[in-house]
């Protein structure tokens, strides 16, 4: 498989929210801000690298039959990881999206890459893989966060402070003057009524784009005539 | 022949879509006029914006989905629900209010779903549970009884579209808690004696609400005399209603109001006879719909006594949606000579 197709896959083609629809529960629940969503986003990323490359690796030492409880037990130490670094450094943010950093293992999106792609590719592929599938991830929950945000409460990055420290508590960007905000976007059928527009809205680019290219196909198959 | 591929029944029914929907709105003018006559022209506002959204929003959908406009459009579905959605909102809430909640049921709720016959839920409900959950101070915002009708004309749309009071009157000396909400307000301050100030019936009709549900009532047993909507419906809630409330009310009439406050308050009416019997999505064999109607009165009664807002017919109403396939699905009615 070509690097640039696992690229395309990753962000676009093979989108794990947008097209597979795995990982919606976290995706539904912490997509209220573009800040919560960029967190999860990076740290599910962080996981879906670092399980893939291992699983990669050791994919010769695991035995079949077994590999399922194996890929869970790495995930699992992984996800450990991670969470106490968030709980050392990113305090503020991980108190913020509480249960949904443990719940990075439950993500199907990433024992679905173990499964269906580490343990079958060497580790720089399943790397790139990784890391590209867990971008998409991102770029789906932070479309998402930022949609939900600005409808719901008429600002952008409102708690950046969260992430990036004090110096960036004057970024929240207020979009509208006097906004009361729709609390129906904040509240889960907001995500959910969010999620399916962003998908018919994925789709119907895809569909645009397809015709494009056809017409461009016969035209230049009529100027060669 | 063509003639030979249609299915019995032979005979060609009585009512049609736009027959069916112009009876219904017939029916609901009784309803109209005295809310008029208690809350102010501004339900007129409502109902014409309404209708107005829902006929653009459904047009420029049907028109994306590739469909025929025009025929749809005639059938009458859109206007009714935008109307039934005009009355069930506040008379003196800002223009933007209507607009957007029909907007969702139209577009959302009805066309994303397919269209007439392929929604799941009921758009009216679907788009005041919508707006209820997303403006909650503006859904709860009724009029003062009477106390819009010696405003001009000009008074009421300068309150609708530029949110501007006359002189010396304020947002709060127009609106008052409707009966159901004072009576969930006092359960929470005071948990001994709830009921006995506000609740009763006699406060009901001096504030307008128990006339309005008569009127609802009036002509919603046209609608049944007239085999528009079927009978099992709207008996279920009210006998739901009427039983769960009486027995709450011998076992403590401190804390549970009485039963005919539950018939009378709030949406009972015009959600027993308008809403819970949209063919579309209510159940559709006859005992079906009578446990339909039964579940919706239930659920009605629990969350107005227990739940977290003061009414709870469009809440009842949605839930109920969800669980049509499969009442439908064990009350089929046995066909003649099979033997399950």
């Amino acid at each position: 498989m070509q690097y640039s197709q696992l690229i395309k896959e990753g962000l676009w083609t093979n989108n794990q929210a947008f097209v597979a629809l795995l990982g919606l529960c976290p995706l539904l629940a912490v997509s209220n801000t573009l800040i919560n969503s960029l967190g999860l986003g990076l740290a599910t990323t962080m996981t879906l690298v670092c399980s893939n490359v291992t699983v990669s690796v050791i994919r010769k030492a695991i035995p079949n039959e077994i590999r399922l409880p194996v890929f869970v037990l790495v995930i699992a130490s992984i996800v450990t990881a991670i969470e106490l670094m968030m709980n050392a450094y990113f305090f503020e943010l991980y108190k913020v999206l509480g249960i949904f950093v443990p719940l990075i293992v439950t993500n199907c999106a990433i024992i679905g890459r173990a499964e269906s792609f580490a343990f079958r590719n060497p580790p720089h592929k399943a790397f790139l893989d990784g890391l590209f599938m867990g971008l998409g991830f991102t770029l789906a929950l932070v479309l998402l966060g930022s949609v939900r945000e600005i409808l719901g409460a008429g600002t952008l990055f409102s708690g950046a402070a969260l992430m990036f420290g004090k110096s960036a508590e004057s970024w929240t960007v207020f979009l509208f003057e006097d906004y009361s905000g729709l609390l129906l976007a904040v509240l889960p059928p907001g995500a959910f009524i969010g999620l399916g527009l962003l998908i018919a809205l994925k789709n119907s680019l895809d569909i645009q784009r397809k015709a494009y290219r056809k017409e461009f196909k016969e035209q230049s198959v009529d100027k060669m005539n | 022949m063509k003639s030979l591929w249609v299915t019995s029944p032979y005979l060609p029914p009585q009512n049609s879509v736009s027959k069916i929907m112009f009876k219904v709105l017939v029916a609901l003018l009784p309803g109209i006029f005295l809310l008029a006559l208690f809350f102010g022209w501004g339900v007129f506002v409502n109902i014409l914006l309404a209708v107005l959204t829902a006929l653009i929003t459904e047009a420029i959908v049907l028109k994306l989905r590739q469909r025929p406009v025009l025929k749809s459009l005639k059938d009458l579905s859109a206007p009714l629900t935008a109307v039934l959605l005009g009355i069930a909102i506040p008379t003196v809430a800002p223009w933007w209010l209507i607009v957007l909640g029909t907007g969702f049921a139209i577009v959302i709720v009805k066309q994303l779903y397919g269209g007439l016959g392929s929604n799941l839920f009921n758009p009216a409900m679907a788009g005041y549970a919508f707006l209820l959950i997303s403006f909650p101070q503006e859904m709860t915002a009724w009029a003062v009884p009477g106390s819009l009708n010696a405003w001009q004309f000009s008074d009421i749309i300068r309150l609708l579209f530029l949110e501007q009071l006359p002189e010396a009157i304020t947002v709060d000396g127009i609106t008052m808690a409707t009966p159901l909400d004072a009576v969930k307000t006092q359960l929470a301050m005071n948990q001994e004696s709830a009921v006995a100030v506000p609740a009763t019936v006699e406060r009901l009709f001096t504030q307008g609400w128990g006339w309005l549900s008569l009127g609802y009532f009036v002509g919603g047993l046209w609608l049944v005399q007239q085999r528009v909507v079927a009978w099992q419906i709207p008996l279920g809630i009210l006998c739901a209603l009427a039983l769960i409330s009486t027995g709450f009310y011998f076992y403590d009439d401190q804390s549970y109001s009485t039963p005919a406050f539950h018939l009378l308050a709030g949406a009972t009416m015009v959600g027993a006879f308008f809403i819970a019997t949209d063919p579309v999505t209510a159940a559709t064999s006859p005992k079906g719909r009578f446990i339909f109607g039964f579940m919706i009165g239930a659920l009605t009664y629990l969350i107005r006594v227990w739940g977290g807002y003061p009414d709870a017919m469009a809440f009842a109403v949605l839930l109920m949606n969800i669980a049509v396939p499969v009442i439908d699905y064990y009350t089929q009615p046995k066909v003649f000579g099979v033997r399950r």
